[in-house]
């Protein structure tokens, strides 16, 4: 019963999304407030059913109902409730209804909150967001349906995939969905200019919140994704340039670029249209993603072609919102008003050229992707596109990044000083050639490009810095004067400096990849092994029963110098269900660096396969990737650039003052 | 083992029964020759895998080919001789860094294209803004010389 209604109100969301696209729609052409409004009821209506129908089928997963084929095919009894749960999501169906979640959820954000918004704006917003609402509802409803019933139902499921399950499914999902779904909004309000044909500052101000969030948790989405793979892999791999990340990755960097382009946009009333195309680039890309994970085309052209039932119906929301927002673009663009002008050395065009780069890092990415697919449909022709490529063409363009970055990030407004810019990042350049030299020496005639990232991320994270000392800190002033100096800075410049800083620490991450160590061996009992500065020493294998699996787990001393320094427990699980195995990787964590060992099935000689690495710094990579988010976070609670918070009238005053005096 | 295709909701797909890709059995007595035989397999794709090179893969295939990888430089052949004859067996698929061709012109060129391109039109899109605030026109001319003469006269 509860499945049923959760089926009939998914059909009721579906209804009012149309009405949010069409009464808003139609209020706004002419001028009807109340007609407009209705937009924001259908909004939050939408959110309420759709809500509704997630729970219901959140609760069949809970009671194990299998008579629901969707629980039947992904569940099983035996399985821990935390897994119950995310496996609402870990499956075709239940990810679209999430997706479609929390598409509603923005609507409805942008429902309650965007209250002081101009009305027609928000109208337009809500229509479109209901739109896209509609055209993944009926995907859903036609070709997902999470509800189908299953009859006779059978005894038991068929068990959650055991690589699923992992606390990184109830996580990384939906952060990544709150990201790629996140610039479904900004995309929404950027079709809204562009009907309205105007657009100022203001609408900067009020897609910056929604722009930011949505990064945030793209960034974190993507790092968790990765730091999962990672633990799960069994071999410390932690990103493959693989299509389905690239899907991920590609939406990331039109986003990044948005979220500095709407940054000029709102400070300096300039690169408007430029905006306008990021906004719609990053949530094409999003649905884009969408296409290439959810239709099966990756896993083989040729099933996608047998049952193309699915990826056809995503392929026509593709072309629609893509070709109907370009379209659009095209028309209304040029009406656009131009405004700011600025000199090639300023702040606005370091943003320009990060936005160069950034794009076109997204278009080799975006190439690189669909590349093989084209080729093989127009010529027969089968080729790979694999990390090597990445690693050489975007790799490189994202150095680029790293090197640009801190010129930009402290070059004035409108018109910059270039000399000065280099004179006050002398130090911190200086600290990246030191660095680069010490590491050459260190490796003698190993890879340059290890040396080269580290180098550039030095110089990334001391730039940042460089810049908050200038900001702050002056020959002689008292620590007094600083403080109050550094309290009366704003947040979104805090937010910004982490941010940089964090990239340059993920890179940094990224770069120490090139200084590890990896030892292979067969290993038994009372054997020890040495990676890098350790001597691992192997103590016993146990067998253990889990829950819904069985365990067999490597017990390890980790020795430096002939002193203990940890024990660490690779472990590998099979699951009698689906007769999978999964690698339980035994990490340890030293001075941000890891240990990380994996084991295979042992031998009937009681030898077991050992793979032992040695990985300085690796944990940077995720830090870096939270510190940019956190620094993403930062910059969205600075009230200042909150559109319709109360400004603190008093703090702002007292924020002027020590840097007047 | 089912088909994966739910996996491929978390980016994670491909690797999923992945427990050990390189065996201890295989690896080479010497270490410089270890060495190349797993940059090559590094640059290898595991043909029946999506997306995933021989090295990490621990499909039978991709355990034969690094196998195969290891006898051919045992017995001196160049990285170069390697790849050429995987590629003369398998065709460019096996190669993960697809070679500059004809029909992967447009794929290599992409990234310096996009950025001439986008470095045009940020050229194009400066040259036709103005380079200044924009000459007032014979309306605001005549609303200026009214307010400059209204002061004049007062």
């Amino acid at each position: 019963m509860i499945v049923e209604i959760g089926h009939f109100a998914l059909i009721l969301a579906f209804a009012l999304a149309l009405i949010q696209t069409l009464a808003p729609f139609i209020g706004a052409r002419r001028g009807d407030t109340r007609l407009m409004g209705v937009g924001s009821s259908a909004a939050l209506g939408q959110f309420v059913f759709v809500a509704a129908a997630f729970a219901a089928l959140a609760w069949a997963h809970l009671t194990s109902d299998f008579s629901v084929l969707n629980v039947a095919e992904n569940s099983h009894s035996a399985v821990p409730a935390i897994y119950k749960f995310s496996g609402v999501w870990g499956n075709h169906e239940g990810s679209m209804l999430l997706w479609s979640l929390i598409l509603a959820t923005f609507g409805a954000a942008v429902a309650l909150f965007g209250r002081s918004l101009p009305m027609r704006l928000r109208a337009d917003a809500l229509a479109v967001q209901g739109l896209i609402g509609a055209a993944f509802l009926a995907f859903i409803l036609l070709t997902s349906n999470p509800f189908e019933r299953l009859w006779p139902a059978p005894f038991e499921g068929r068990d959650l995939n055991p690589v699923l399950q992992d606390p990184g499914l109830a996580i990384h999902p939906p952060l990544l969905y709150l990201g790629y779904v996140g610039f479904s909004i900004v995309f929404s309000f950027a079709a809204a200019a562009l009907i309205e044909g105007r657009i100022d500052a203001a609408w900067a101000r009020y897609v910056r919140p929604f722009a930011l969030g949505a990064w945030c948790f793209l960034t974190l989405g993507i790092a968790m994704g990765s730091y999962w793979a990672y633990y799960t892999l069994g071999w410390g791999g932690f990103w493959f340039w693989d299509p389905v990340e690239n899907a991920s990755l590609m939406p990331w960097l039109a986003g990044t670029a948005f979220v500095h382009s709407v940054a000029v946009m709102e400070k300096r009333d300039a690169l408007k249209v430029w905006s306008i195309f990021l906004a719609i680039l990053a949530f094409s890309f999003s649905l884009l993603g969408t296409f290439l994970v959810r239709s099966g085309v990756l896993t083989s052209v040729h099933a996608f072609a047998s049952d193309p039932r699915r990826g056809v119906f995503i392929l026509v929301i593709l072309a629609l919102f893509i070709a109907g927002s370009l379209a659009l673009f095209a028309w209304r663009a040029p009406t656009l008003r131009q405004g700011g002008l600025f000199a090639p050395i300023s702040r606005e065009g370091a943003l320009v050229l990060n936005n160069l780069l950034l794009t076109t890092v997204a278009a080799i990415v975006f190439f690189g992707t669909l590349y093989p697919l084209a080729l093989e449909q127009l010529t027969g022709e089968k080729i790979t596109v694999g990390a090597p490529f990445f690693n050489i063409t975007a790799g490189t363009l994202l150095l680029a990044v790293a090197f640009v970055m801190p010129f930009g990030f402290s070059m004035a407004w409108k018109r910059g000083d270039f000399l000065g810019v280099a004179q006050r990042l002398t130090i911190a350049l200086a600290a990246g050639v030191v660095v680069f030299v010490a590491l050459i020496a260190i490796t003698k005639g190993g890879p340059v490009l290890a040396p080269i990232a580290a180098a550039l991320a030095i110089f990334a994270m001391l730039g940042a810095l460089t810049e908050v000392a200038a900001r702050i800190w002056r020959r002689g002033a008292s620590l007094a004067t600083v403080g109050s100096r550094a309290m009366g800075l704003p947040l979104s410049f805090w937010g910004g400096a982490l941010a940089h800083f964090g990239f340059g620490l993920a890179l940094l991450g990224l770069a120490s990849t090139g200084f590890g160590a990896e030892t292979i061996a067969a290993m038994k009992a009372g054997g020890a092994q040495q990676v890098g500065p350790y001597e691992i020493v192997l103590d016993s294998i146990d067998r253990r029963t889990g829950p819904n699996y069985q365990e067999t787990a490597a017990k390890m001393t980790v020795r430096r110098d002939g002193a203990f320094v940890a024990t660490v427990e690779p472990a590998r699980r099979r699951f009698a269900s689906r007769e999978m195995s999964t690698t339980q990787a035994g990490i340890l964590t030293l001075n941000f660096g890891q240990i990380y060992v994996s084991i295979g099935d042992p031998a009937d000689d009681g030898t077991v396969a050992t793979r032992l690495y040695w990985k300085p710094l690796v944990t940077f990579i995720w830090l870096g990737a939270c510190a940019m988010a956190l620094g993403g976070a930062l910059s969205l609670a600075d009230r200042r650039l909150r559109f319709g918070a109360p400004a603190r009238a008093k703090g702002a005053s007292a924020a002027t003052a020590p840097a007047a005096s | 083992m089912r088909p994966l295709r739910p996996l491929l909701v978390l980016g994670l797909a491909l690797v999923a029964a992945s427990a050990a890709a390189v065996q201890p059995d295989e690896v080479m007595k010497d270490p410089a020759l270890e060495a190349r035989a797993r940059t090559l397999s590094a640059e290898l794709r595991c043909m029946v895998c999506q997306n995933q090179s021989i090295d990490d893969s621990d499909a039978s295939l991709a355990r034969d080919i690094r196998l195969l990888i290891r006898e051919r430089i045992a017995k001196g052949d160049s990285n170069a001789a390697v790849r050429d004859f995987l590629v003369s067996r398998y065709g460019n698929f096996i190669l993960l860094k697809p070679p500059l061709e004809l029909s992967t012109l447009l794929l290599w060129a992409s990234g310096p294209l996009t950025l001439a391109l986008a470095g045009l039109g940020v050229y194009l899109a400066r040259r036709r803004a103005p380079a200044s605030a924009p000459p007032l026109s014979a309306e605001e001319e005549k609303r200026l010389a009214e307010i400059a003469g209204g002061d004049a006269h007062a």
